[in-house]
């Protein structure tokens, strides 16, 4: 359960995976120390992610989770730096997975996952190549195509209509959605979830957990907001 | 460079619920017992701080309490000729690890067994013909009948303070209880937990659908409550936070809140954590254990001899630990040789959905581990099975388990996985929504199995599990058939929509992407005869007599319900019979 480090203006990127030969032209920063428009004003910097799979991860929670009649969007939420979070997290390096050879992808896919990549593998990859057919099938990247074509090839990614070269698309897809919706509903302390938004959606009251009193009041709506973990209240 | 410690009178194998209770019992009868737990100490202060714990993410998702698979894992097969491949990520079962094992993180659903269950191949024989029970089905009967049971059923539920209420009290029927049960010998410890508004709406439908619900019994207390041990445990506030974690409020049943206040003050008691048993160590003759070789949390290897060596893991680890030890002869399922490893069995999950109408206030956060409705109709042998061919049953239950929000926001079938429309869906179908649960038994199978991997190895370099398991046609027929019931509920209830959920349909293959069941069973199965058994009735090992194995992985296959309650009853039953015959005469307890 770390925080995120709101404190660090500049992140060096470390560790630069395949995909990183196949930085397409609209990704600038790539192999850089960067400093991010948020950083410069004195808001998250990403620790994992470069400057064009940051841009690629806000435009995508944003598409993943519009901002509409049912609250904000999935950049206001914080979804990129959930994400970004759990990369270094023991998660993020496949530290909770046995990942000891032989891989057999090749195996029925209901034994589960099989490939050799941990998470921080899949994004770098999954940006990398989702990214590079954005510039090749539309002339831009994701996070510069207008809302209604990054719609349409986030269901083209969906659907297997996209096929990539580094990683399958439909595990970046599956890891994509997932961290999405992992982080559109956690508690806010891993960095996702601002202003507990989702849990007003639905009208979850996060850690109150105490419902001695409300176990015997059927089909009555239940008045308390939200608390979360460090005790913000909404 | 192997270092030797001072001997002691009994070692047990693993710390969770089998552990704690030998460690009590035989502490009581004077015995010296030191338990080696390869995870980390565990306590409710430690592990169940509020509101730290109530963390879907950490606990839920990530698996906090969980076995670390980096360093060991299973693999799986679908078939005896296919490659096996690590079970990499956790999914269909959720193994534990650390003080109290899968006891701290299970739900406490609390049930014993049909009667009937534990002779199941003689009830199917006489009541529906020898050819009714399909070629390459094993299914056998237990050694043991229900009424010898019985005392150490209602001894775990007074351990635990198991809420519930009795069905059938020394023969006498009780309305409430559950009609199908076998005598009791006193009521539950704690009365039922009170049901929730989706509770109240299943039970009223499912008697309208002419069936006979009753209070789920749950090891979640309803009161505060005092053990026969002096342990006090708090009432549920159905925080709606309970399997996958700890229980903050100690009213979840798990030996840190039963059992080791007492146990882990005796003197002649102790614990050693972050201590990986290697193998169980044989003297010349293979038959007599003279102890167990573990590494501990120093990397240092250890040799502890002890008297007895009580195996109290986790159902697979009980097996492995068989297999890598050279305890009794592997199973072979091309020739049917051999015993250790056969009769793996499982459960088949599936569920009825219902979408209540719009303006329905479930709020389904408010959530206990157990407590709800439960219903035996098309369980055990409680129906005719001829007109439909298939052996075994299903338990079905409205368990509202809580709302937490990554895992518990269900949308209806061909909802949009995301963009505005989940959005209003999720919104729209989180207060009104709730599932019954049909869990279903699986019975045995000669070409489903345990053995130890050619290939694979954890990270002390032994081999890995090989679990090779596929769904069979009796399975995906029970399940059809229960689907098909127990939706004349969800039609009684006036729902909006329902719909059925069920994993297991003609020609599915076993997938471990989802979680399903940490009711895993067999591997080590009790019999009346070596030639087809690992343990005994009190189940010591037929082939080193001062081995003794419990859990779940004596289970000959396995049945509708939770298991813990029978695991626990079948504990304090071998216990008793440590204690009473085992002690004064040392040596098999049932002639072969």
């Amino acid at each position: 359960m770390t925080q995120p480090d709101r404190r660090g203006f500049l992140r060096t990127l470390v560790s630069a995976g395949p995909a990183a030969a196949l930085a397409v032209g609209a990704a600038p920063a790539v192999g850089h120390a960067v400093e991010t428009p948020e950083a410069s004003g004195g808001a998250y910097a990403p620790r994992y992610f470069t400057a064009a799979e940051w841009r690629f991860l806000r435009a995508a929670a944003d598409i993943l989770i519009p901002a509409d009649e049912n609250g904000p969007g999935g950049a206001a939420v914080g979804i990129p730096e959930f994400i970004d979070g759990q990369m270094e997290m023991p998660y993020g390096h496949g530290k909770l997975w046995f990942m000891g050879g032989p891989f057999h992808p090749e195996v029925a896919p209901e034994l589960g996952y099989q490939l050799d990549l941990v998470p921080r593998d899949i994004y770098r990859r999954g940006i990398g190549n989702f990214d590079a057919w954005c510039v090749k099938t539309h002339g831009r990247p994701f996070a510069d195509l207008a809302v209604a074509e990054q719609t349409a090839a986030m269901h083209d990614l969906e659907a297997g209509r996209i096929v990539f070269a580094d990683v399958p698309s439909a595990t970046f897809f599956g890891f994509l959605l997932t961290n999405t919706k992992e982080g559109f509903f956690a508690d806010p302390i891993h960095g996702g979830n601002k202003g507990m938004a989702s849990w007003k959606m639905i009208g979850f009251p996060g850690v109150r957990a105490d419902y001695m009193d409300w176990i015997d009041r059927p089909n009555t709506p239940y008045p308390y907001g939200p608390v979360s973990i460090s005790g913000e209240r909404a | 460079m192997t270092i030797t410690m001072k001997k002691k009178d009994v070692v047990l194998i693993g710390f969770g619920w089998t552990g704690a209770i030998l460690g009590q019992e035989l502490t009581e009868a004077g015995l010296d017992v030191l338990a080696l737990e390869r995870g980390e100490m565990r306590d409710t202060p430690t592990d169940a701080r509020y509101p730290q714990v109530i963390d879907e993410l950490a606990y839920s998702i990530r698996g906090k309490l969980y076995q670390d698979l980096s360093r060991e894992t299973v693999t799986v097969r679908h078939g005896v000729d296919d490659l096996a491949v690590p079970y990499r990520q956790h999914g269909s079962f959720l193994l534990g690890n650390g003080v109290g094992g899968a006891g701290l993180h299970w739900n406490g659903m609390h049930y014993r067994v049909l009667p009937e269950e534990l002779q199941l191949r003689t009830r199917y024989e006489q009541r529906y013909g020898r050819h009714f029970i399909p070629e390459g089905m094993t299914i056998r009967d237990f050694p043991v009948t229900y009424d010898e049971l019985e005392p150490f059923f209602t001894k775990f539920e007074y351990v635990c303070g198991t809420s519930g209420k009795a069905g059938n009290l020394g023969g006498r029927k009780i309305e409430g209880g559950n009609p199908f049960e076998g005598p009791r010998s006193k009521d539950y410890p704690t009365p039922p937990l009170h049901n929730g508004y989706g509770a109240d709406l299943v039970w009223k439908g499912a008697v309208e659908a002419g069936f006979h619900p009753y209070y789920a019994p749950a090891a979640n207390c309803s009161t505060p409550y005092t053990n026969p041990y002096g342990v006090r445990l708090g009432p549920c506030n159905f925080c709606g936070f309970c399997e996958n974690y700890a229980c903050y409020m100690y009213s979840k049943a798990s030996p840190q809140t039963t059992i080791l206040p007492v146990l882990l003050r005796k003197p002649n008691f102790e614990v050693r954590p972050r201590a990986q048993v290697l193998k169980i160590n044989l003297d010349s003759t293979g038959k007599k254990a003279t102890g167990v070789t573990y590494v501990d949390g120093k990397g240092r290897e250890i040799f502890q001899p002890a008297d007895l060596v009580i195996v109290t893991a986790y159902q697979m680890h009980n097996v492995r630990l068989l297999l890598l030890s050279g305890i009794g002869k592997p199973y072979n399922p091309k020739t049917g040789e051999g015993v250790v490893g056969m009769n793996y069995a499982y459960q088949a999950m599936g569920g009825v959905e219902v979408l209540l109408p719009s303006g329905t206030r479930l709020n389904p956060f408010i959530g206990t581990g157990a407590g709800g409705v439960s219903i035996d109709d098309v369980n055990g042998d409680q129906f005719d099975h001829g007109p439909l061919g298939f052996v075994g049953g299903a338990s079905v239950r409205h368990v509202r388990l809580g709302g937490r929000p990554i895992q518990m926001t269900p949308t209806v079938p061909g909802t949009p996985k995301w963009g505005s429309a989940w959005k209003s869906a999720v919104k729209d179908t989180y207060q009104r929504e709730l599932h019954i649960d049909l869990s279903g038994s699986v019975a045995a199978y000669q070409d489903v199995y345990l053995d130890l991997d050619p290939t694979y190895r954890d990270s002390y370099g032994q081999p890995l599990l090989r679990l090779t398991y596929n769904w069979h046609d009796n399975e995906a027929r029970l399940m059809h058939h229960v689907g098909d019931r127990i939706s004349e509920i969800a039609k009684a209830m006036n729902a909006e929509k329902y719909w059925v959920t069920n994993r297991v349909t003609p020609g599915a293959k076993y997938d471990v992407r989802f979680y399903q069941s940490t009711h895993t069973t067999g591997g080590a199965i009790m019999g009346a005869d070596p030639r087809n058994s690992v343990v005994n009735r009190y189940l010591q090992s037929w082939d080193v007599p001062n081995v003794f194995v419990m859990g779940s992985s004596a289970f000959p296959q396995n049945m509708g319900y939770n298991p813990t309650g029978l695991v626990g009853a079948l504990a304090y039953w071998a216990a008793k019979a440590i204690r009473e015959q085992y002690l004064k005469n040392p040596g098999p307890l049932v002639q072969a």
